[in-house]
């Protein structure tokens, strides 16, 4: 379990520290910042042990979270707990920063209370964090003993991620499915390893203790209703008329709020949902996966003083929609001494501090290829070691999911208020995001 | 120094910098050096030529970057370039990016090593400076091997600048310490010495460190120093503070250079020449009277480089040990600083007072602040200055204080620090065994030191006073009584119990008289402690157990019952298990006679150094305790315990080649396949063999536990050993393979090669019969003291068996460490057909062997002839010719010899010379060698020097046999 919690800023000094269990004294505060974050090579690793006491930290911005424990916890919850940790911060104070951090240390010990009790884990659901836990100072007399009760039985109960009664005018949800795709690639345009890894957001504002339930084109169960259904031909037809209709996933997990045994028997996701933002599911797929570009790169070394790099981008997806933010990245060899680039489109631009020319491309739409050439020139150096050449890095956003994911349905249910499924208003948005999506030169 | 200007200031880099300090992350400064190396690379990739500011600004970046951490490739072409400028400023950034980032590239340290040559020919002394500076600051061998000759001559010349002098002095002294065999003073060793007569102080403190780490090399060659450093000492001491204006430092006159000229002159013995003693004596005496006068300032500065002076002063009349009046009066010093304010001054007054204490002289004079010392030992605060306080009792004590002196050491432990405990222990049972006059204060004090200090005392200690009890009879039954009492405290040490067990189970008769102390007491006090004792331990009561037996055969019913019992006779530690069981089976089977024998009380052990004063040799390192030397201290105790296993087999007690020394001293042999059990009834079988009255001397341990040597020793052959054949010692001096014995059976080959002071020598066993020896050995042996001029190990032993008409191949190493004269002797045995063959024969190794030649000028050998004429430096033959004449045949022969053959030096082209140094590990002896040859009269005249006696002599008569 984790015996203490300690959130630093970039030098090393301790901004929150809570420490939960006795077998964590104050020297472990130091010994974090003395081997991790003041290391002489920098720490790689999210785990360390110093002393048979084991720091694991996530860095966000330019603060460090670390959680210490002398016991041989589970490392995934750790993280996961970091993790959390981090969203709850910022949903109440926005941005993780030192000086969000200094303004609101008095809220973080009072969540730190609220969600680790003897370093176990509790409720860490933002929107019922926020029913007792707030920013503006709450007078007593505000709170009838009542509704105090009422706080109580919420969290404790059985559905401790949304309280009751809560009422809108218009009921609204929206679900977006957000996902990156990670790519490693030949320089022959062999794919060497792919996956996306994705993640279901939902917002909802729905009256009452409604339920939901969500359907996707997970291949299982559309299988399944293929079975069942005679739509054998019925899906021939549909993979000849939009690519593929099923995906497989490789592995998910979900919001407390889902019911898993539904999930197990039946494959359906049905769940009552919190009241407000929440990430409803997270998965990850590594099969049939939409590469949305195709970098080809054509590197010349000419003699020992000068590089010639030309590197294409085809965009691989229908032509009606646009990819956004797109930024290659070419790294350059250490001893560059200029650099001359030629792009039809977007902006390029050799950045020294980072050794590597960006070209920047606004949009882009699908079916399309651009180019870029540089030359550069070098500087003759001692050193008889030869470039490893970094593989090039490209940055977009592509406005569907790569992996293919589709929402077929996500159906409302009260049972008790007088609104129907039709009655709910719902968006649902696709975007698709470069994780390390990287092309070997 | 030419001022900086304003324009030098190299914005940019101060830019630059101030950006790095601002970075908040590391991140960030790594993106900022990135751009700022992609600018550096443009500018310099840039077709323009750069001019001297920007290059010195970009190289001096590059550094700034590198010394961040971050590797630099590119910019040391720059950096050469701004070698050759003639602006102060660039040239000291390029040679400071050289001296940083120095690689061996080759190209690249042509072109420096040029620049630095062409700074040093300059006339200009800023750059000759910097030149200096930048050979010194690298340092490497290479930079040895270009300049080595160059500074000498720098350092020397007449018309060098003083800050010049200096910065060749310390950067030859630099080179030296890397690489000593590529410096070679030669010629200039007189003119360097006179440096000491400098005007100019900073140049005679920057020589006299040359001097001093040049003579300790080689004393000899800068014997001449000695006079000199006195004067000038004697000048600073006796000039007034104001005299030497810069070089006064707090009105104490060049502190630095006197102490520097006192510790060279402490590489030297007293001078003979009784003017310079007498002006050195004076000198010393000056210093002590100074120490006495009040202080000129308040500063500590002042009175720490006064102190400086005066502790290097005492190190010095220490060294001498020749001046009582000086060494008292040092002592007296010593003493007033005992009880001074400043911490670091008590600590090295004691520190020093340790030396003094060994001095006959002064020796005296340091007890009499005995008081002092102990009060400091009680109230110190600082841990380090304890541990000097109680390295100087131990230095002080003798017979008059011994039992004072340890009886505050015995308190002091209680509670004293536990990093010094263990040796302070060893120091208590070193004096106490040394200046005991009554044995039983030497008893009480150690079964004291056991009880105060159980953890820290080894066991050499406790062997000890147990070697020393059994020795003299006269406290045994003290001993015994003493122990008794101190076994009943409710807790006591293990090592306690250890000493219990033993000497109650040897003297406990001597106090079974009385009721309190009877044997069944005695045995139950004993066995209170067996269940919390160590396996060691526990064995060491059994063994007690089976002496009370044999001293009290009323107890034998209850040790019995204990050895029969479960937790004994099934022990699952196999050693005790053995012991419970051989014991029971030996008080049940033998007769009282034969326990008697078995069990007789042990003869007093051989006499042997103490080996806790090894102990404490080695924990503190050679040299740290020479004060304790045993000389003088009594040598009653008798033999280690441990190393007792050549007592003579008539004694009937099992002998304890072990070191675990218990009474019967089974030997904890590992356990045979047979489980324990099986060795208990392999005993019963011998003793149901031998019978009750088996005779005392077959009881030996090895029939005891195992029978595989029972095999009847093979018949020795009669033969008497022939003694040592010695080796046709001629025939080897000059050639290092040949033949080196050979009779009917056997031919000795021998091939050697020889570098510096190390060699190897292989040596070829031919069996020339069709009959394999068998039991093969050969050893190889330094008589006398020779072991420690020249260390001869075999690789490995050779193979036991060589066949008919095989050769076998033995490797032995060598190392020289000092000269030698004797030669090391190889001992061949072995059985040919039943017969023992004994061959002992010299080997061919002769001080020649290590010589290194050394070519040289005519004018070179000459002077150095002239150096080397001390008469008995020198060595001279005549001698009839024995063998031919011929001009080349001698020349092979001396090239053979090691030495380097120097043509066209003697005036006389007949004569022959040579010149070599003899490598030792200890020193290296230069030699010269000349020959006369007079072909009329068939004869010689061979004439050897060298800078030392025996080697001039041995080689002479090594060599008179070869012409």
């Amino acid at each position: 379990m984790i015996g203490g919690l300690f959130i630093y800023n970039h030098k090393g000094e301790v901004l929150i520290s809570r420490v939960y269990r006795d077998d964590i004294g104050r020297n472990a505060v130091d010994a974090f910042r003395v081997n991790v974050i003041h290391a002489r090579q920098q720490v790689r690793s999210p785990v360390t042990n110093i002393a048979r006491t084991s720091f694991f930290h996530v860095k966000r911005s330019n603060i460090w979270l670390a959680a210490v424990t002398k016991q041989n916890v589970n490392a995934a919850m750790v993280f996961e707990f970091l993790y959390k940790m981090c969203d709850v911060m910022t949903a109440y104070f926005g941005k993780i920063s030192e000086e969000n951090i200094k303004n609101n240390f008095v809220l973080i010990y009072e969540l730190l209370d609220e969600i680790l009790d003897f370093g176990y884990p509790q409720n860490s659901e933002t929107g019922a964090l926020k029913t007792f836990i707030t920013q503006q100072g709450i007078k007593s007399q505000h709170h009838t003993k009542e509704e105090q009760s009422q706080i109580t039985s919420q969290v404790t109960g059985q559905i401790g991620w949304r309280r009751e009664g809560i009422k809108y005018r218009r009921n609204e949800l929206f679900l977006d499915v957000l996902e990156s795709v990670n790519l490693l690639m030949s320089p022959q345009g062999q794919v060497l390893s792919a996956h996306v890894s994705g993640r279901v957001v939902m917002k909802s504002y729905l009256s009452g203790m409604p339920e939901c339930k969500f359907g996707m084109n997970d291949k299982i169960v559309i299988d399944k209703q293929g079975k069942g259904g005679t739509a054998d031909d019925a899906g021939k037809s549909e993979l000849g008329g939009s690519g593929k209709q099923s995906i497989a996933i490789d592995d998910c997990t979900f919001h407390q709020c889902v019911r898993l045994s539904k999930f197990d028997s039946e494959r359906s996701i049905s769940f009552i949902p919190p009241d407000g933002e929440y990430e409803l599911m997270r998965y990850r797929t590594t099969k049939d996966i939409i590469l949305p570009f195709r970098v080809i790169p054509l590197v010349r070394e000419v003699g020992r003083t000068k590089l010639e790099v030309k590197v294409v981008i085809k965009s691989n997806f229908k032509p009606s929609l646009l990819a956004q933010k797109i930024e290659v990245r070419i790294p350059t060899p250490l001893n560059t001494s200029g650099v001359q680039v030629i792009c039809m489109k977007g902006k390029a631009k050799y950045k020294a501090s980072e050794n590597a020319i960006v070209w920047k491309i606004k949009r882009m739409a699908g079916m399309k290829e651009s180019q870029i050439s540089a030359e550069i020139e070098l500087l003759p150096t001692n050193d008889k070691k030869k470039w490893a050449r970094p593989p090039i890095s490209m940055n977009f956003e592509v406005p569907f999911a790569p992996s293919g994911l589709k929402v077929r349905y996500l159906k409302v249910f009260e049972p008790k208020l007088n609104y129907s499924d039709h009655d709910v208003i719902k968006w649902v948005r696709y975007i698709g995001r470069s994780g390390i999506y990287e092309t070997r030169c | 120094m030419p001022a900086v200007s304003k324009g030098d200031g190299m914005r940019g880099l101060a830019v630059f910098i101030s950006d790095i300090r601002n970075c908040k992350s590391k991140e960030a400064e790594i993106k900022r050096i990135n751009k700022e190396l992609a600018n550096i690379r443009s500018k310099f990739k840039g077709d323009k030529a750069l001019d001297g500011y920007s290059k010195k600004k970009y190289v001096c970046k590059l550094l700034f970057i590198f010394l961040l951490g971050h590797d630099i490739d590119f910019g040391h072409m720059e950096a050469v370039n701004l070698l050759s400028s003639n602006k102060y400023t660039e040239k000291q950034i390029g040679y400071l990016f050289i001296s940083v980032l120095v690689n061996s590239n080759s190209e690249l340290i042509r072109l420096i090593n040029n620049a630095i040559k062409n700074d040093l020919a300059s006339r200009n002394p800023t750059f000759m400076c910097l030149a200096l500076h930048c050979i010194a600051n690298v340092g490497s061998r290479e930079m040895a091997e270009a300049f080595a000759g160059e500074i000498p001559r720098i350092l020397v010349a007449g018309d060098t600048m003083d800050s010049v002098k200096q910065s060749a002095a310390l950067c030859l002294l630099r080179l030296y310490k890397t690489s000593p065999d590529l410096v070679l003073m030669g010629e200039w060793t007189s003119r360097v010495v006179h440096l000491l007569n400098d005007q100019h102080m900073g140049v005679v403190t920057a020589a006299i460190s040359l001097i001093t780490c040049l003579s300790q090399k080689n004393p000899d060659e800068f014997k001449t120093c000695v006079s000199l450093a006195v004067s000038r000492l004697s000048r600073i001491v006796s000039s007034a503070s104001t005299d030497l204006q810069d070089y006064t430092y707090y009105f104490v006159p060049a502190p630095w250079l006197s102490c520097k000229l006192l510790r060279l002159l402490q590489c030297y013995p007293p001078p003979e020449d009784g003017a310079v003693k007498g002006r050195l004596v004076e000198c010393l005496e000056t210093i002590l009277n100074k120490a006495q006068e009040p202080p000129k300032s308040k500063k500590v500065q002042h009175s720490n480089a006064k102190n400086a002076i005066l502790f290097e002063a005492i190190s010095l009349i220490i060294h001498y040990d020749s001046e009582p009046n000086l060494l008292v009066r040092a002592c007296n010093q010593l003493g007033q600083f005992l009880q001074h304010r400043e911490t670091n001054l008590r600590y090295l007054a004691l520190e020093s007072m340790c030396t003094l204490a060994s001095s006959e002289f002064s020796h005296e004079a340091v007890k009499t602040h005995i008081e002092t010392v102990i009060n400091a030992l009680k109230t110190e605060r600082d841990v380090s200055v304890r541990q000097r306080a109680a390295d100087l009792l131990y230095a002080m004590c003798d017979r008059s204080n011994a039992k004072q002196i340890v009886a505050e050491m015995l308190s002091y432990l209680e509670t004293a620090d536990y990093s010094i405990r263990e040796e302070m222990v060893l120091k208590v049972a070193i004096l106490a065994e040394k200046y005991a006059v009554d044995y039983s204060w030497y008893v009480d004090t150690i079964l004291n030191l056991i009880r105060i200090a159980g953890d820290y005392v080894s066991e050499e200690v406790w062997y000890r006073v147990i070697q020393i009890v059994i020795n003299r009879d006269d406290v045994q039954g003290y001993a015994a009584k003493t122990v008794f009492e101190a076994l009943q405290a409710p807790a006591c040490h293990e090592n306690m119990v250890k000493v219990g067990g033993y000497i109650l189970g040897e003297f406990g008769n001597l106090i079974a008289g009385d009721p309190r102390s009877s044997p069944l007491v005695q045995f139950n006090l004993l066995h209170s402690k067996f269940h919390l004792c160590s396996v060691p331990t526990r064995a060491l009561l059994l063994s007690a157990y089976i002496k009370f037996i044999n001293l009290f055969p009323e107890t034998k019913a209850t040790i019995q019952e204990v050895l029969r019992c479960d937790s004994q006779i099934r022990n699952s530690d196999v050693e005790l298990q053995q012991r419970a069981v051989e014991y029971l089976k030996l008080s049940s089977i033998a007769s009282t006679d034969v326990l008697a024998t078995v069990l007789e009380e042990m003869p007093p052990f051989p006499e042997r150094e103490s080996s806790i004063l090894a102990k404490l040799k080695k924990k503190k390192g050679p040299g740290a305790v020479s004060v304790s030397d045993l000389d003088e201290g009594k040598r009653d105790g008798g033999g280690e315990l441990n190393g007792a296993g050549e007592r003579g087999p008539e004694s009937s007690v099992v002998s304890t080649p072990s070191p675990s020394a218990d009474l019967l001293g089974l030997r904890s042999a590992p356990p045979v396949g047979s489980a324990a059990q099986g060795a208990g009834s392999l005993l019963v079988d011998v003793f149901s063999e031998a019978g009750p009255l088996a005779p005392a001397s077959g009881v030996n341990d090895d029939g005891f536990l195992s029978s595989e040597d029972s095999a009847p020793p093979l018949p020795e052959s009669d033969d008497p050993p022939c003694g040592p054949v010695p080796f046709q010692s001629f025939r080897f001096v000059c050639k290092n393979n040949g033949v080196l014995f050979e009779n009917q059976l056997l031919q000795i080959g021998i091939k050697s090669e020889y570098r510096q002071n190390l060699g190897r020598m292989y040596l070829f066993y031919g069996n020339k019969t069709s009959v394999q020896f068998v039991n093969f050995t050969s050893t190889v042996s330094c008589p006398g003291d020779l072991q420690s001029h020249i260390l001869c190990t075999p690789t490995k032993p050779v193979d036991p068996l060589v066949e008919g008409g095989a050769q076998l191949q033995q490797v032995l190493n060598i190392e020289c460490l000092s000269d030698f004269s004797d030669a090391p002797l190889l001992n061949i045995r072995f059985r040919y057909g039943g017969a023992l063959q004994n061959l002992t024969l010299k080997l061919p190794l002769t001080i020649n062997k290590f010589f290194q030649p050394t070519e040289m000028g005519s004018q070179d050998f000459f002077q150095r002839w002239k150096q080397l004429s001390l008469p008995q430096q020198e060595a001279q033959k005549i001698f009839k010719a024995n063998h031919s004449m011929d001009k080349e045949v001698l020349k092979a022969k001396l090239l053979g010899l090691g030495m380097a053959l120097l043509e066209n030096v003697d005036p006389n082209p007949e004569n022959f010379v040579c010149a070599g140094v003899v490598q030792t590990k200890a020193q290296q002896v230069g030699c010269l060698l000349r020959l006369e040859p007079n072909i009329q009269a068939q004869m010689y005249r061979l004439t050897l020097r060298s800078s030392k006696d025996t080697v001039s002599k041995r080689l002479c008569d090594l060599l008179a046999e070869q012409f």
